[in-house]
């Protein structure tokens, strides 16, 4: 038997129930009956043409898009910082502020979502899709975070002290040779709050009021059995959409390894 | 020395830049999680009025949270559910790392580990409906199951039950556990491992002796990035749980937004977080002594 034989079987095993669902999802939503159950029926695309005459879904989709574009960039902004704070500086506190800043990771959405809630009511903040960014850059911010200091850590600090050297300002070799170095690791970690942004439940459910978000909708649809193949088709669109959106991050991400002349640890955490 | 030359020089240090860099970032956290973990705390000991929060310092939410027979049956099951998640995951996660980072080639790795993650960030409520889906009356296990004929008639101890909720977060936070032990076994220095079996171990005590020991940290990252989530998933026992499913969040769900009782909806929260907390550091403690080894 070659080598890690048996471990390879397992593996591919593991692979197979990881992405069960996900094979399956496409064969509801083009499979001809209302009821999701085997054996399949045949084959059709009118789930597909049912989505695309959804009232709420179109103005879910948007409210979503605006909520994961926003998330992302303040996220990332923030991630930007704090990566750096952590890869370059000493201070004090420091392992305290980032336990904080890093602690939504583990921490249950749903304490995220009922701390918030609680405290924006009390000042009567009106809940809002605002509301739902300030949860999202939330838990977004320690993924990016954890991206973008992979991309400070293989940053060559003498390229930094060159740019000192010959005469520019902190903030200009921060513009002209950092940002363009970690750029990649931005634009990874732009993709992946993105990702996680849109696909968030629990906080855009007590936080969103009574604008629908995407998640919002689809659970909402689960109730009605009549509408739960049009959900199918969604959700094949959405995996797509997310498969897409994840190569491209992991792309950038490797570039902005390899960039840096850093070493590929893999993965995104 | 004057004020603003001092201040200069401070703004020279390393400590001060460190803090000035991280301060928009760390504000943020403690203006957004800190301060609300705070008032969910406070809420806890706090009365509920009809329609307002009486300021009244009580430990009745506790007294309730904690006697009430449905509110304690519930945090068990939370507890022993995700206890249960936690030990599958982490052990059907443990080969798969193992794999990836002693048998597949070092140019493939971040294939694989790619390949591992995508199910985790494509649409968590469609995956937990899916699960409905493959376990479910006419699902997939059950017809494929009849058509083989090893059943006579549909398992139904399959969905809407304790089963189905651990099968289904078992499989969401697989790559959660895997990453985790990865990078532990990553850092081990493979010479060690030589250094093992020449000194006459066999492979598999080489294994319980060098690989495991080293590979505890990552174990321990990936029980606590596993445990801790896991107690207050809300979608999943709500999707496929069934009533005798119902786990924490659900709780914690129905007194926020259906029955608008703040304070024991915190004192829920903050129980649960508390025993989740405990818990966790019973298990690191355990670990240091396992590590320690025998005397």
């Amino acid at each position: 038997m070659m080598k890690g034989g048996w471990f390879k079987v397992y593996a591919i095993g593991y692979l197979v129930f990881l992405y069960a669902p996900i094979i399956i999802l496409p064969m509801f939503a083009f499979n001809d009956a209302t009821v999701i159950a085997f054996p399949l029926t045949g084959f059709s695309t009118r789930w597909f043409s049912a989505m695309m005459e959804q009232p709420t879904l179109s103005l879910a989709v948007k409210n979503s898009l605006f909520i994961a574009v926003t998330s992302a960039v303040l996220a990332t902004t923030l991630g930007v910082f704090a990566a750096r704070a952590s890869t370059r500086y000493r201070f004090p506190m420091k392992a305290g502020l980032m336990g904080l800043i890093m602690l939504p990771l583990v921490l249950p959405e749903i304490i995220v979502a009922v701390s918030l809630l609680v405290v924006l009511l009390g000042l009567g903040v009106s809940l809002s899709l605002w509301t739902v960014i300030l949860g999202h850059v939330l838990i977004c911010t320690p993924f990016t975070i954890a991206i973008l200091s992979s991309a400070f850590q293989s940053l060559d600090q003498s390229l930094e002290e060159a740019a000192y050297d010959l005469g520019e300002s902190a903030a200009s070799t921060f513009r002209l040779i950092i940002l363009p170095l970690v750029m990649p690791g931005i634009i990874s970690s732009l993709l992946i709050s993105f990702t996680i942004s849109l696909d968030e439940f629990i906080i855009a459910f007590f936080l969103a009021g009574t604008e629908p978000t995407l998640p919002v909708f689809i659970f909402s649809q689960f109730r009605f059995p009549a509408a739960v193949p049009v959900i199918m088709a969604l959700g094949t669109v959405l995996v797509c959409l997310s498969i897409v959106l994840l190569t491209i991050a992991e792309y950038f991400r490797r570039r902005g390894i390899a960039k840096s002349g850093g070493k590929d640890t893999g993965g995104f955490l | 020395m004057n004020a603003n030359s001092r201040w200069a020089k401070l703004r020279q240090t390393e400590a001060a830049n460190g803090l000035m860099m991280i301060s928009p970032t760390a504000l943020y956290a403690i203006l957004m999680l800190a301060a609300p973990l705070g008032t969910i705390l406070l809420y806890s000991f706090l009365t509920d009025g009809y329609l307002e929060i009486v300021r009244d310092f009580t430990f009745a939410n506790y007294i309730e949270a904690w006697t009430n027979e449905l509110y304690r049956s519930v945090m068990i099951r939370s507890l022993g559910v995700s206890m249960v998640v936690t030990l599958v995951t982490v052990v059907l996660a443990f080969p798969i790392a193992y794999f990836v980072s002693f048998h597949v080639e070092p140019s493939k790795k971040s294939l694989w580990l790619f390949l591992i993650t995508i199910p985790f960030w494509t649409s968590y409520l469609i995956r937990v409906f899916l699960w409905k889906v493959i376990l479910g009356y006419n699902g997939v296990i059950n017809s494929g199951l009849l058509g083989l004929g090893f059943i006579e008639e549909p398992l139904t101890f399959i969905l809407y039950n304790v089963n189905s909720v651990v099968i289904t977060l078992a499989h969401a936070y697989a790559p959660f556990a895997i990453l985790p032990i990865f990078v532990a076994l990553e850092k081990i220095d493979r010479s060690l491992l030589e250094a093992g079996q020449d000194l006459g171990e066999s492979k598999f005590m080489t294994f319980l002796r060098v690989t495991l020991p080293l590979a505890m940290p990552g174990v321990i990252a990936s029980v606590l990035i596993v445990f801790i989530p896991t107690i207050g998933d809300y979608v999943t026992p709500q999707l496929v749980g069934g009533p005798e499913g119902r786990m924490v969040a659900n709780l914690i769900q129905l007194q926020y937004l259906k029955l608008d009782n703040y304070p024991l909806g915190s004192a829920i929260a903050v129980s649960a977080m508390g025993i989740v907390t405990l818990v966790s550091l019973i298990f690191i403690g355990l670990n240091r002594r396992y590590l320690k080894g025998p005397k």
